[in-house]
């Protein structure tokens, strides 16, 4: 188990600079999901800090330790990849005892751990199935078998549900929760996937091109988002966007207001604060989603429970919301003071 | 998907095939037919009358030490350039695959010597190792070294096991750097984490994943020491000295076009038939089953 530093760490591919100075401390046995769309630097961000990419400038430390030059290998760490990465030659129980016979450990220690680990993620079925005879799910299992047998500082994690169908992928991310609860090891999880970083972070990053736009827990980025990308980036339906007409602009500064579909309510037209027609409404049940489209074309959701009246399409609408909940945003982005 | 394309009429598909059938049978079966069949007979010193004996060339052939001793040479000879040639191109291929840039550059180097003809590279080593004239001889000489494979049957083994496998290496590197890139980069870097250094994981992770490309390799290159290199074997040795370079393929030569002994020499023909058969179906039988995922 260990900390881990990020100081300001760049990373260029040629002259394209791909990540422009990111600094993250992680605690002792924290689970840190980096979150963000593709091409924002966070896998390669992950690949840093496992030593198979280069730090272009600053540095990765573990323990306080500074390993920009030291080998995947020498840096005591696991990797959960998106493909799983198994050796398709080698029997799940091979998979999972190659590292320890590599670390030259005991056999009948190898025995001893591969067996406990088996039986935590439920493989003691398959140990001598080849990787090619198992599901989808079995080998994220067996991939994540084989990084916890090794006991290592930090595990790494990429994109590792992003393979599975949506189900599993749930249950999927409560067993890695309990699990790195369990084993308390130092966890950096990537993924695209806002739902996997709200469950499963103790603290998220958010990455937008390059660059670490906001880090905290994820009830306090969700309430609290510190760019209009964060905003949209994390929630689900996103947030919507207004632009703010400089004659009803309360704030010099702001131009761009964020309200998320929960804290808007539709009513009357003659309400509203502002009018538009519902073209379509997505009843899911629990919830039902408005779709508006505004005078401007601009589409705005609302989410209203499942038990409320859904208004019928096509009918015109006003869209009221509270004014504490509504986020506004200077023309680059950063979130307004309030 | 297969997609199957049916023709109406019979005219058509027939002279398509024609041609193809044609080749086969002139080249392949008639040839091949008259081996078996002047392997059955002797003819007289001046080829006016043959003596039908049955299998009475086999018989002689299969008893005669120097034909059982060509059998060893064979194995020697095409072990020696099928491993030479495997190897060297596998360790090329291997430099070549950590390459970044300019990857490209020595790809399309290393596979000049492919279009080199096996005489006329026999010819080119010949000159090399040239007793007299020979560059690397004579720097051989200066190290003190009396290279001489007109004399040294070893030597003369070695010389011919070189020419014949360096022009190999470079099918053998194609081969093998197509295989390299097959290999998804995740499993070694996933390696690499596991604790596995270069070496490691080259003989725990990427030589089993090539595997299926060696064992091409090995048939495919076994094929070509045992029936292509009579080039490389006329040029430089004629398959002296005292016949230690007398690979099969050249024993049927020099049986039948140099000692006019046709019968045998046809027999030679056919019980190479045979191998080179039997190593078909060895390719056959494993290669799809000797793939480890």
């Amino acid at each position: 188990m260990a900390a881990i530093t990020l100081d300001s760490v760049h990373k260029s591919f040629g002259r394209t600079e791909v990540i422009h100075g990111v600094s993250i401390d992680i605690q002792d046995g924290e689970f840190i999901v980096i979150v963000g769309p593709s091409g924002c630097g966070k896998s390669t961000l992950l690949r840093m800090v496992a030593g198979l990419e280069t730090v272009t400038r600053g540095e990765v430390r573990i323990d306080g330790v500074c390993v920009n030059d030291e080998e995947p290998m020498d840096r005591d760490i696991a990797m959960v990849f998106q493909n799983y990465a198994l050796y398709p030659h080698m029997s799940v129980f091979d998979n999972m005892a190659y590292g320890l016979k590599i670390a030259r450990v005991p056999k009948s220690e190898i025995q001893r751990r591969v067996n406990v680990a088996a039986e935590m993620l439920q493989l003691e079925a398959l140990l001598e199935r080849r990787p090619r005879e198992l599901s989808g799910g079995q080998r994220q299992r067996v991939a994540m078998g084989r990084a916890i047998v090794r006991k290592p500082k930090v595990f790494l994690f990429d994109e590792p549900l992003s393979n599975l169908d949506a189900k599993l992928r749930v249950q999927m991310r409560l067993e890695i929760r309990d699990l790195q609860k369990e084993l308390g090891v130092t966890s950096l999880y990537v993924t695209h996937d806002q739902v996997e970083a709200m469950t499963l972070a103790d603290r998220m990053v958010v990455m937008n091109k390059g660059i670490a736009d906001q880090k905290g827990a994820p009830l306090e980025v969700y309430s609290d988002p510190r760019t209009a990308f964060v905003a949209g980036f994390i929630g689900s339906p996103a947030t919507n966007f207004l632009p703010v007409e400089a004659a009803t602009n309360p704030r010099h500064d702001a131009s761009l207001l964020g309200v998320r579909p929960e804290h808007a309510i539709t009513c009357t037209p003659s309400e509203g604060r502002i009018q538009g027609r519902l073209i379509y409404a997505e009843a899911l049940g629990a919830e039902t989603l408005l779709h508006v489209k505004l005078a401007d074309g601009i589409l705005f959701t609302v989410r209203q429970a499942g038990t409320d009246p859904i208004p019928s399409e096509g009918a015109e609408c006003g869209i009221i919301w509270d004014q504490r909940h509504q986020l506004m945003f200077r023309a680059d982005g950063i979130r307004c003071e309030e | 998907m297969e997609k199957r394309v049916r023709f109406r009429g019979w005219l058509l598909p027939t002279l398509l095939v024609v041609p193809q059938l044609a080749i086969t049978a002139i080249f392949f079966f008639v040839p091949a037919g008259q081996a078996v069949w002047q392997s059955l007979f002797i003819p007289d010193p001046f080829g006016l009358r043959s003596q039908f004996v049955g299998l009475g060339n086999f018989v002689f052939l299969l008893s005669d030490p120097f034909y059982r001793a060509s059998f060893v040479t064979t194995a020697i000879f095409s072990a020696s350039v099928a491993f030479v040639s495997m190897a060297v191109a596998l360790w090329l291929a291997v430099l070549a695959d950590r390459l970044i840039k300019g990857s490209g550059t020595y790809r399309t180097l290393l596979i000049w010597p492919y279009a080199v003809a096996p005489a006329v590279a026999g010819v080119l080593w010949l000159f090399m190792f040239n007793t007299r004239v020979g560059l690397v001889s004579w720097y051989l000489g200066l190290l003190g070294y009396d290279w001489n494979h007109t004399l040294n049957g070893e030597e003369a083994m070695g010389l011919v096991v070189i020419a014949s496998s360096w022009g190999r290496i470079s099918y053998n590197f194609l081969f093998f750097l197509a295989g390299l890139q097959a290999i998804p980069k995740s499993v070694i870097e996933a390696a690499a984490i596991d604790g596995a250094r270069f070496w490691k994981r080259f003989w725990t992770i990427v030589f089993p994943l090539l595997s299926p490309t060696t064992f091409f390799l090995l048939v495919v290159n076994v094929v070509y020491a045992f029936f292509e290199t009579f080039g490389v074997i006329h040029t430089i040795t004629s398959g002296g000295p005292q016949q230690s370079t007398t690979i099969l393929v050249y024993k049927v030569f020099s049986d039948g076009f140099v000692g006019q002994d046709l019968g045998s020499s046809a027999a030679q023909s056919v019980i190479l038939l045979v191998v080179v058969g039997i190593l078909t179906i060895v390719q056959f039988k494993y290669i799809e089953r000797k793939v480890h995922y």
